[in-house]
């Protein structure tokens, strides 16, 4: 399952992706964001699947334009370190 | 008093000609939304009763009256049924339910029941927010996207245009189609700049039904932009409270160039009827049938 978590305002559209299929909750993530963006637990909206996964803490989903700003500088960007700590690749920005 | 044209009734219906006593499983969804409440019986899968009421200021006692409400007459107690979901933003709130389970979850298992198995893209235009889902034949979500930090796309927002222009919620939709030509939409995504700007175009000498076009089509183009992200795929349905307003569900058809599929109950129940639909396979899973 592809979980999109964020919103679309006036001024663009914001999600963290996470690709359920391939995240295995290693939870390498979670203390690879320097802002607690990421935790992982149970799958809200797999009420069936057994293990847990990688979400964007429900504090944050509705702020991540401004959680994420930190890591994303205008000039001379990293890479991202959510998603550089992801092995599976599960884990993408939409902006 | 003054007429409150948001106003939108409540209501229950109970399935004719179906004995709940000779049920296995009595499962049951409980759906708290922002705006309105809806609890779905079913007995052993079918549908058998179901109500659609306002939310108020508490959630579980909005739990409880709707509940009330379904089982009216009906003979059902609650101790009579087996296993209760909770869903909805008001979902831990529901005081006898068994498990809470996500709306995502169970709008893309009520809207595979609702629609058949054929439905891929699932738009939920909800009281305060919308989602657009995308699931595969046994209606277990692939794709979602929920927006709840904007009204733009909502109940709540057809709500205050009722208000703005005196025109009864259920008569919007076809009162919108009362235009000579099409209006450019509303520019403004937020309700309430949207609101600012139909109040402009109201004192600009604009008639009623052609503001009301223009906010529905800016509000179809607003939600169309959401299913773009995950994905418009064959066949495709609205649930929610707007999916009664055909001047939206039209105009989003028109944009995307595929009918909407049509609804056999009402539309609000979607995810009430996933809860009941996942109480019934985890009644099945307690008892070791699957």
């Amino acid at each position: 399952m592809l979980a999109h978590y964020g919103y679309k305002d006036g001024s663009g559209d914001y999600f963290i992706i996470i690709d359920t299929d391939k995240c295995d909750g290693c939870g390498q993530c979670v203390p690879a964001c320097p802002f607690g963006v990421l935790e992982v637990g149970e799958d809200e909206n797999d009420p069936f699947r057994e293990e847990p996964v990688a979400k964007v803490s429900e504090f944050h989903r509705q702020k991540i334009k401004y959680s994420c700003a930190p890591c994303k500088p205008m000039k001379k960007r990293k890479p991202l370190p959510c998603m550089h700590v992801c092995v599976p690749k599960a884990i993408t920005h939409s902006w | 008093m003054e007429r409150e044209y948001w106003r939108w009734p409540e209501s229950r219906w109970t399935a004719p000609g179906i004995d709940w006593k000779s049920g296995e499983i009595l499962s049951a969804g409980v759906d708290v939304g922002s705006v309105s409440s809806q609890v779905v019986v079913m007995v052993d899968g079918q549908i058998f009763c179901y109500s659609n009421i306002r939310t108020g200021s508490d959630s579980p006692e909005s739990a409880r009256k709707a509940m009330d409400k379904a089982l009216e007459e009906t003979g059902i107690t609650l101790k009579d049924l087996h296993y209760t979901v909770g869903t909805g933003y008001g979902r831990v709130n529901v005081p006898f339910a068994d498990r809470a389970i996500t709306e995502i979850a169970c709008h893309a298992r009520g809207a595979n029941f609702m629609y058949g198995p054929s439905v891929r893209t699932i738009l939920d235009m909800g009281g305060q927010d919308c989602k657009a889902i995308h699931c595969d034949s046994k209606g277990k979500v692939t794709n979602f996207l929920m927006n709840d930090k904007c009204a733009a796309g909502t109940g709540r927002g057809m709500e205050v245009f009722a208000d703005l222009l005196s025109i009864p919620i259920e008569e919007m939709g076809s009162l919108s189609f009362k235009v000579e030509e099409e209006p450019d939409p509303v520019s403004s995504t937020c309700v309430v700049f949207a609101k600012s700007e139909a109040v402009g175009l109201l004192r600009k000498g604009w008639p009623k039904e052609k503001v009301l076009a223009a906010y529905s089509s800016a509000m179809a183009h607003r939600v169309v932009e959401l299913l773009e992200r995950i994905g418009i795929e064959k066949e495709f349905a609205v649930t929610g409270g707007i999916a009664k307003n055909e001047g939206v569900v039209k105009r989003i058809e028109a944009e995307l160039g595929i009918k909407a599929l049509a609804p056999q109950h009402d539309t609000q129940i979607a995810g009430a009827l996933g809860g009941a639909l996942f109480a019934k396979a985890l009644v099945e899973k307690q008892r070791g049938l699957r």
